[in-house]
């Protein structure tokens, strides 16, 4: 590395900090205090399981890059900055997020993007149950959950809004793209699966079809996005086929306990 | 109810609780200061309230008596239970078991512990008319733990001990010294009571002869699951839902021989839609999957759960069939590793070759080689029952 790229890589990781043992406690205290006093570059060294990082943390220029392993309801609440994580996730990132980028080298835990209202959650593996629960949308904020990978049970359980996408990159032999029960209880949002509507499992209260030209449209900026954080080819990607999903109802269980 | 077990019944607090757990599949043993970092990682997933280990492989000098682990809330307590084991075991040997003054350990709520290496007097056992040993054992640790007020048999099996207090795991295991025991499988819990009081009784694992158990969750059956053991001469006196697994595996795998991936199927049976859904593809299995469902109807454990159990050939983790509460698995080399949490994995093990999330209900089963423990005959077995699902989802 040259002094010049030293330098530029320097600037790029900002204050660096090592949390090997640090409690989360200690660890967010001071990330909050250095994002307070105006950094926008942190860079968080030997993560192991601290939970809570990036929590209700603002600024659209903070960016704070991981390596490790970070712990449970990583950026739950955060509003606007970036989180980078070299590393795999545990459960719950992204949990009720408003605005800002989570992007996951590896793979992650159960419960990714619950009741998330904007703002978008990158995995480049497979995610576990319960991904994109209660996600909701709002006027022009409409969160965004790309894996790209497989994910378990329960993907998009009680959906009402935003934008839920699995790509199923490096599937092995015999695994599932979704798990069962998938978005079971949806009334809003859409799904996006890369496989024909026939390779996938069907629901009454779901709309499966292939996608449309107006479909793509809206995937396109958030796959070329996804592809970005990755360096995948995009292109490739948005070549499919994919399947769009969304709810048939807007009251799915409305004729459940009352008569219609 | 009891009188010499102080606690609070209003004390009650959000849920959490943490596991790990690691085996080497060669036997190879390990002191307790992994597990001990391991559990003490998911220390935010306890709250204090209680802690504990089970090891196997603990105790080579006396691995053909039983270990009998006793805690004792009076001086009375333990005359009784003393005089009680004297009259139905040849003791060979018993001592206190040694622990250290520990912050987060209070020893005003200590009960004196001790450990005795014992098996039945031959002609006591022959009176009995019981088929074995170990059913011998298994009358004994609920005449204890039901009729001798203030002492609790914590631990009976083998050749493999339980160790837990009211503290966090990390400080129960410091104080019982664990980093001084060698073990091929070590199982830990930090607990975080919801339920049911935080006393020494209450902390995991909960264990009967060789089996012990680590629970994360809640066990909505306890009830059904209580009165179904009831009718084979197991009471419940721990006061956590989770006693009931330690009964139902003895039952299970050991009573009843079944192998254990067809317990772990009795306890987190599939739901009639799937069992109804693999008929169409495999009849047999599915008829099988119904009639264990009826035959054990009292055995399904309801609610969320994850669990590690331990026997003396192998551990198993296992989830609830819709996957409440999280479980993440890993391998290097000989060992698999489990817990709550990556993070937890990785204290135990910085590098694994594969780490992956155990789907609902489909158990991770680990088990010596088999020729490790040739001598050792055990119950447990493997039907190979296969997954219920044809596809697996790892991560």
């Amino acid at each position: 590395m040259t002094t010049t790229e030293q330098v530029e890589a320097d600037q790029q990781a900002g204050v660096v900090i090592d949390a090997a043992g640090l409690h989360y406690r200690d660890l967010n205290r001071r990330v909050r205090e250095l994002v307070a006093a105006g950094e926008t570059a942190l860079t968080l060294r030997n993560v192991r399981g601290q939970r809570y990082i990036g929590d209700g943390l603002t600024g659209k220029d903070v960016r704070i890059t991981i390596h490790g392993v970070p712990g449970g309801d990583l950026a739950a609440f955060m509003d606007g900055p970036t989180l980078e994580v070299f590393g795999n996730g545990q459960d719950a990132a992204c949990n009720t997020m408003n605005d800002g980028r989570v992007i996951i080298h590896g793979h992650a835990g159960d419960a990714l993007g619950y009741g998330m209202r904007g703002g978008s959650l990158f995995v480049r593996g497979d995610a576990g149950y319960r991904v994109g629960i209660h996600m909701k949308a709002y006027k022009t904020q409409i969160p965004a959950v790309v894996i790209g990978g497989c994910v378990g049970d329960f993907f998009g359980e009680y959906m009402a809004g935003g934008m839920l996408v699995v790509l199923g990159l490096d599937r092995k032999p015999g695994q599932r793209l979704v798990g069962g029960y998938l978005a079971s209880g949806i009334h809003g949002g859409e799904i996006f699966l890369r496989a024909t509507p026939d390779a996938l499992p069907r629901a009454p209260y779901l709309s499966s079809e292939p996608v449309s030209a107006d479909g793509l449209k809206a995937l396109t900026p958030r796959l070329r996005a996804f592809a970005d954080a990755f360096r995948l080819d995009a292109d490739e990607l948005l070549a499919g086929p994919f399947t769009r999903l969304t709810p048939i109802s807007h009251r799915p269980f409305a004729a459940k306990y009352a008569p219609a | 109810m009891q009188g010499h077990t102080p606690f609070d019944l209003t004390a009650r607090t959000l849920s959490g609780c943490g596991l790990s757990a690691m085996m080497s599949r060669r036997g190879h043993s390990v002191n307790g200061e992994a597990i001990i970092r391991s559990i003490g990682l998911l220390r935010e997933r306890g709250n204090g309230l209680g802690g504990g280990f089970a090891v196997y492989g603990c105790y080579p000098h006396y691995a053909e008596e039983f270990a009998f682990h006793l805690m004792y809330y009076t001086p009375r307590a333990q005359e009784e239970t003393e005089r009680y084991l004297d009259e139905h075991f040849e003791l060979v040997h018993e001592e206190h078991i040694p622990t250290r003054p520990v912050e987060g350990v209070d020893p005003s709520t200590a009960p004196a512990l001790r450990r005795y290496f014992l098996h039945p007097k031959p002609l006591k056992l022959a009176e009995s008319m019981l088929p074995t040993a170990e059913d011998y054992v298994l009358r004994a640790v609920m005449e204890i733990n039901v009729r001798l007020d203030g002492a609790y048999v914590f631990s009976s099996g083998k050749n493999m001990g339980a160790f837990k207090a009211v503290g966090s795991a990390d400080q129960v295991g410091r104080f019982y010294r664990l980093e001084e025991y060698q073990g091929y499988i070590w199982i830990a819990h930090d607990r975080f009571p919801t339920n049911t009081p935080g006393w020494w009784g209450g902390a995991h694992p909960f264990t009967l002869l060789d089996f012990a158990v680590v629970h994360n969750g809640e066990i909505s059956s306890y009830g059904i699951n209580k009165r179904y053991l009831e009718q084979f001469g197991y009471q419940c006196t721990l006061r956590t839902d989770t006693e009931v697994m330690a009964y139902l595996l003895d039952l299970l795998l050991r009573r009843h021989q079944l192998p254990v991936d067809v317990a772990c199927t009795v306890m987190a049976a599939p739901f009639w839609r799937d069992i109804d859904a693999l008929a169409e593809r495999d009849p047999e299995k599915a008829e099988l999957y119904r009639a264990l469902r009826m035959v054990y109807a009292g055995a399904l454990v309801n609610g969320p759960f994850a669990i590690v159990f331990g026997h003396r050939r192998g551990m198993v983790g296992l989830n609830d069939r819709i996957k409440l509460r999280p479980l993440v698995a890993a391998e290097k080399d000989d060992w698999v590793l489990l817990s709550s949490e990556e993070s937890g994995i990785l204290e135990m093990c910085p590098d694994p070759d594969r780490i992956w999330a155990p789907r609902g209900g489909e158990p991770t089963i680990v088990e010596l080689d088999a020729d490790v423990f040739p001598a050792v005959p055990s119950a447990v077995t493997r039907a190979d029952f296969g997954p219920l699902a044809p596809q697996e989802t790892t991560r």
